[in-house]
């Protein structure tokens, strides 16, 4: 389980994470909700150390992990998937890949789990990435990120800009999760999108979080929306 | 993989056919541009695919010329041992400067491997007592053996140049094909995406750097050895800024690239000096009757004009284009 706990972050001099706290337990799906600039993409930074917490505390299964250099986030087994994908451009499908099986030591048998998860990427597997469709990088950088066996992973928009065939894909593959052993953090604008997949609901404001709700609750609510994100 | 072998072997088999059938001038050209190409080698690993724009490489060059040369003339080592010594130098020159340089990115990081090397330069002159400063010193060809061979003998300088040359290349190979190879390219290609992904990229930038300089520093002392000569003027700016035009040339990240970089410059630079712009010289004081003694040493403009021709139509070099175009395997 990842726990955030009373997290400050800033840029600069500016706070943009006031006592932030969230749990994400394993085999569950959990959407981080808020306007732009709430603080959701910050949240997803600070856990992987790339933006640093200035106090509270970040525990993955109980181990503290604030202090922790963000190159060594992904090794204790969180994997991020950021907003535009970044994949390695000039590097093909099979290298992309390779890579993210490197950084906890997986291999061929992760490979093809990742594969039959993605089928079309099995067909791509020597084309350079950089020339692949928006949605075909989107199941890239996030079969990578898998590559981890992740026991968190974090998803920052991963349907933003796709056709709608390839968003109920993406929007599979990430129901396909729940239940297992990895816990999904996922930021999304889109509030169907997130009503389609998620467990539990964080909405945040201001950089703080405001109130958790369970899927079903948010459903039989609108006005929550509203009142968070503006839009209903 | 295959593909690649038979490529590196065939390259390596070629220059091992030519050597008997190459005129003496053509010999003595191809041995020092082995050397060369050797330095290129190192620099690619660094540049071509780390994205690491080093301006201060002749330091490592300099660093292993001098390592060896000071060995043999000043404690009279023999040439093997003062060749790692050369090496070593540079191995540690290249532990030092990555330590601190590597801590800046982009231009800062040129910045700082420009003002390492023109210390390091400025070293070397100051030093003159030792080490002749821009004068230079020779090592008499009568120490210039290994193991029984005579160095200086141009068969043996060829196959000593392209021995070397080869280790490198396979090497640099070897490299690129392994798994640190493909953080280095990760990293040129998105360092803080290697970085969420669990990769130290300073540990692996130092890595190539220290590598990089290693086989500078191998190019220099084998310099010194097989020709017998070092000078201030391979520590100097100017013997930093070539191996990236033999790169750039020949290919960014590609394991050819250097080589054919660095065989085009070399004979473009002379065809350049000897031929064109003397010709050009001649032609303007027959035709118009002005003196101009200075177009013929302007060899510099007809290759800073091939350059900017280069970086217009062919930014990724020769064989860059080459790989993109034809043979989307080359390495």
């Amino acid at each position: 389980m990842l726990t955030l706990k009373d997290v400050d972050a800033y840029y600069g001099n500016v706070q943009v994470l006031r006592g932030m706290a969230l749990q994400a337990r394993a085999g569950e799906i959990l959407c981080l909700l808020g306007r732009n600039g709430a603080g959701k993409t910050t949240t997803l930074k600070t856990i992987m150390g790339l933006v640093r917490a200035q106090t509270g505390t970040i525990t993955l299964d109980g181990e503290d992990i604030t202090a922790l250099p963000a190159h060594s986030v992904p090794v204790r087994g969180i994997g991020y998937v950021p907003q535009g994908r970044r994949l390695f451009a000039e590097m093909t499908v099979a290298e992309n890949l390779e890579i993210g099986l490197m950084t906890r030591g997986r291999g061929r048998d992760v490979r093809e789990r990742m594969l039959d998860l993605f089928p079309v990427l099995r067909d791509r597997l020597k084309q350079v990435s950089g020339t692949l469709s928006g949605g075909e990088q989107q199941m890239l950088a996030m079969a990578r990120a898998l590559c981890l066996e992740p026991r968190v992973l974090l998803l920052d928009e991963p349907t933003e800009g796709l056709q709608p065939s390839m968003i109920a894909l993406i929007r599979d593959v990430v129901t396909q999760l729940k239940g297992g052993d990895t816990a999904v953090i996922l930021v999304e604008q889109r509030v169907e999108a997130v009503l389609s997949v998620a467990d539990r609901v964080l909405f945040i404001e201001n950089g703080a979080p405001r109130e958790t709700v369970d899927a079903a609750t948010l459903r039989a609510d609108p006005a929550l929306v509203q009142r968070y994100v503006g839009v209903g | 993989m295959i593909k690649s072998i038979l490529l590196h072997g065939a390259v390596i088999a070629l220059l091992i056919v030519l050597e008997p059938v190459l005129s003496e001038y053509h010999h003595g050209n191809l041995a020092r541009i082995l050397v060369l190409a050797t330095y290129a080698v190192g620099y690619n690993i660094l540049f071509g695919y780390t994205g690491l724009l080093s301006l201060g490489h002749a330091m490592f060059f300099a660093a292993g010329m001098y390592g060896c040369a000071l060995m043999v003339r000043l404690a009279e080592w023999s040439v093997g041992p003062a060749f790692l010594f050369g090496v070593v130098c540079a191995l540690v020159a290249g532990l030092v400067v990555g330590m601190l340089a590597l801590r800046t990115i982009g231009v800062g990081f040129m910045i700082v491997t420009l003002m390492f090397a023109e210390a390091a330069h400025l070293t070397i002159a100051y030093y003159n007592e030792y080490t002749r400063g821009d004068e230079g010193f020779t090592i008499p060809q009568a120490v210039r053996t290994v193991a029984g061979l005579d160095l200086s003998d141009t068969t043996t300088r060829y196959f000593a140049a392209l021995v070397l040359f080869s280790v490198c290349l396979i090497g640099s190979a070897a490299l690129v094909q392994s798994r640190a190879g493909r953080v280095l390219v990760a990293i040129r290609e998105n360092e803080d995406r290697v970085r969420m992904l669990g990769f130290n990229p300073f540990r692996y930038k130092l890595l190539a750097l220290v590598l990089s300089a290693v086989m500078a520093g191998a190019a220099g002392a084998a310099y010194a050895v097989l020709f017998g000569y070092a000078g201030s003027t391979f520590a100097s700016v100017q013997y930093s800024i070539f191996p990236l035009l033999w790169v750039l040339l020949g290919g960014p990240g590609t394991t050819l690239g250097p080589l054919l970089g660095t065989v085009l410059m070399f004979y473009l630079v002379d065809y350049a000096s000897g031929t064109v712009m003397p010709g050009l010289a001649a032609f303007v004081e027959g035709s118009f009757g002005i003196e101009a003694p200075g177009l013929a040493s302007a060899y510099l403009l007809l290759v800073g004009i091939a350059l900017v021709l280069l970086v217009l139509f062919a930014p990724r070099g020769v064989l860059g284009v080459v790989r993109a175009r034809v043979m989307p395997w080359l390495p």
